[in-house]
């Protein structure tokens, strides 16, 4: 009996061997991860911490090269983060960026969803091919297309003011929030407006009524990702306007906070901070969305 | 009789399936012609109007057009400035595109662990994509500045370096400087991307993986990345297209300097361009951007054509 008994016991000596063992290995896994996203977090957004730091320093602590730029070796300050929203045009930047963000995005909903909806929903030959030319209309970068459009906003007389973005700006977000409301359509049952039409609206009635609000959190999804495209754009802002009052945040920003070889450095980095973290912010709430949109236009067009 | 109605009703249901059809198709191009004739006038247009400024002598000040030939063409190959920024175009492109693909993949694999705090931890790794990329430049430029570098700092406290590196003073280090800036600014979409590709892969394949025994490393290479391979060429064509056609980075880091050393085929367009009002000259340089541009079209759209196998 011994004999038949010594395995089992050896048996469980073992077993616990292994779940220690597992046990340490899961928890240096867990330590893993944790290092790995922290480090990640950091190198992303060290540079943005580290603005945050230099937005509320003093002058002194800031322009001596022997201290150290991680601390405030002197109280903080709040002056220069006040002389960014009182006293430079800052925030004329951010009310153009503002509304100049709100028109494009509604001009290219306007646009972009009945043609999302002609492409995604009305079986034509053609549909497929339609597709495919929106995605490479995408790829046509600003940089091929500025000089001409610069000679195309100074002949309708546009030039030096914010309307000619209002103008420009959907060819940039026109194409990709297509695309994406495509593949939101895709992921719908057909039978939504089939039903609808079945009882008795017509095809742009079941659409406006049936299928737009159902697509609603995908166009939030689409709403958020044009504006952080209008945002961002920097050539054609750059190329068609030159006066101050009417510049944007991405070309109003780095243009007049740097005059000459004079930096308002701590202001710079205010700004940087005022814009980076809402739109980060709006844009993390709608990630998992945009993922879904994407996967779907790619997967199902 | 009866037969006879039948038959009509059926006619009738047919010629009125036949007009939904038709209305169909009047509404299909209906909902689609805003979109079209916007994209045309505003992106096809213009696009042809910049090969066609290519061949001609128009300036801002001179705005008629007037048929060159190939003269814009022999004064950018005779300026050395332009061969640099083509080479330097062709190396930032690879060397970031390779960049952001490995970090973007190691990324895409720490954000879709599961951990506590994931929220600020995306938060934090997408600021550098979702922030204006003039903004975040500008941000840089101070960590890269001359003098007060952080970066700097850090190396003479660690007695690693005696005075200053003069991150964009200096053509290689410059070109360093732009090549990273560009790399932290991409690596969270190529991430988000192969996100998408990691959530895509079916649980019971990873699971069988790891029921038959296969590590993290072998899974690793032997499931995930085959399996999302497609994603990630995506993600890779991504970066080298925003890497390949984007100036802001080089306009406010360098300028392009120290002498053209970080000059790119956008930066030296638009400077010719707009800056020199060369209007003719820049739209030529601007025109060797297109076949790189269609080639990772196509590249792309190849790829995305396969995930439908996934």
């Amino acid at each position: 009996m011994p004999e038949a008994q010594s395995p089992a016991v050896l048996e469980a000596g073992e077993a616990d061997r292994l779940r220690r063992h597992y046990r340490r290995r899961h928890v240096l896994a867990r330590i893993g991860v944790y290092t790995a996203a922290v480090v990640a977090a950091l190198l992303s957004a060290g540079p943005f911490l580290w603005s945050a730091i230099t937005a509320s320093k003093l002058n002194a602590d800031l322009y001596d090269p022997e201290n150290n730029p991680f601390i405030y070796n002197s109280p903080p300050t709040l002056d220069h983060i006040a002389y960014l929203f009182t006293s430079t045009n800052f925030p004329t930047f951010a009310w153009n960026s503002l509304w100049v963000g709100a028109l494009v995005v509604a001009i290219t909903l306007v646009l972009g969803l009945p043609a999302a909806y002609s492409i995604a929903r009305i079986d034509r030959p053609w549909s497929g091919p339609m597709g495919i030319a929106i995605f490479f209309v995408y790829l046509i970068p600003p940089s091929l297309l500025f000089l001409s459009l610069s000679r195309l906003v100074v002949q309708l007389g546009l030039q030096d003011s914010t309307w000619s973005l209002v103008l420009i700006y959907p060819t940039i977000t026109l194409p990709v929030s297509t695309w994406l409301l495509i593949g939101f359509l895709k992921a719908l049952p057909k039978d939504i407006e089939e039903q609808a039409m079945v009882d008795g609206y017509s095809r742009i009635g079941a659409f406006v009524r049936t299928v737009v609000p159902l697509l609603l959190p995908g166009i939030v999804a689409v709403v958020v990702f044009a504006f952080t495209l209008t945002a961002s754009e920097f050539i054609y802002a750059l190329a068609f306007i030159s006066p101050t009052a009417e510049k944007v945040v991405s070309t109003g920003v780095p243009t007049e906070l740097i005059r000459g070889d004079v930096f308002f450095w701590q202001s710079l980095q205010a700004a940087n901070i005022a814009v980076a973290v809402p739109i980060a912010l709006v844009f993390n709430l709608f990630l998992a969305r945009l993922i879904a949109g994407f996967t779907m236009g790619a997967v199902k067009g | 009789m009866a037969e006879h109605t039948a038959a009509t009703t059926q006619a009738e249901i047919a010629a009125a399936r036949r007009s939904l059809a038709d209305r169909d198709g009047f509404l299909a191009w209906l909902f689609l012609a805003p979109a079209v004739v916007y994209v045309v006038a505003l992106v096809a247009v213009p696009f042809f109007v910049a090969i066609a400024f290519a061949f001609s002598d128009v300036t801002s000040g001179d705005a008629s057009y007037d048929w060159a030939g190939l003269s814009n063409f022999r004064q950018i190959f005779g300026d050395p400035v332009f061969w640099r920024s083509l080479g330097n175009t062709f190396v930032f492109t690879l060397v970031s595109m390779l960049l952001i693909v490995v970090l973007g993949k190691v990324l895409a694999n720490i954000l879709v662990a599961d951990f506590r705090g994931k929220w600020i931890v995306r938060f934090l790794v997408l600021l550098p994509w979702t922030t204006p990329v003039a903004l975040s430049s500008v941000a840089w430029l101070w960590l890269l500045d001359s003098i007060y570098s952080p970066i700097d700092w850090v190396l003479r406290a660690v007695g690693l370096l005696e005075g200053n590196t003069y991150w964009l003073g200096k053509p290689g280090l410059a070109m360093l400087s732009v090549i990273a800036v560009h790399v932290w600014r991409l690596v969270p979409l190529a991430a988000v991307i192969m996100m998408v590709g990691l959530l895509s892969i079916p649980k019971d394949v990873e699971e069988a993986a790891k029921v038959d025994g296969a590590g993290f490393w072998r899974r690793m290479f032997e499931v995930t990345i085959p399996l999302t391979l497609p994603l990630v060429a995506v993600a890779a064509l991504f970066g080298a297209i925003f890497t390949f056609t984007d100036m802001a980075v080089v306009y406010i880091l360098t300028r392009g300097g120290p002498t053209n050393s970080t000059q790119v085929l956008a930066s030296w367009s638009y400077i010719r361009g707009i800056g020199g009002g060369d209007i003719g000259q820049g739209a030529a340089i601007a025109l060797f951007l297109f076949p790189l541009l269609l080639a990772a079209a196509i590249l792309i759209l190849r790829a995305v054509r396969r995930t439908e196998t996934l």
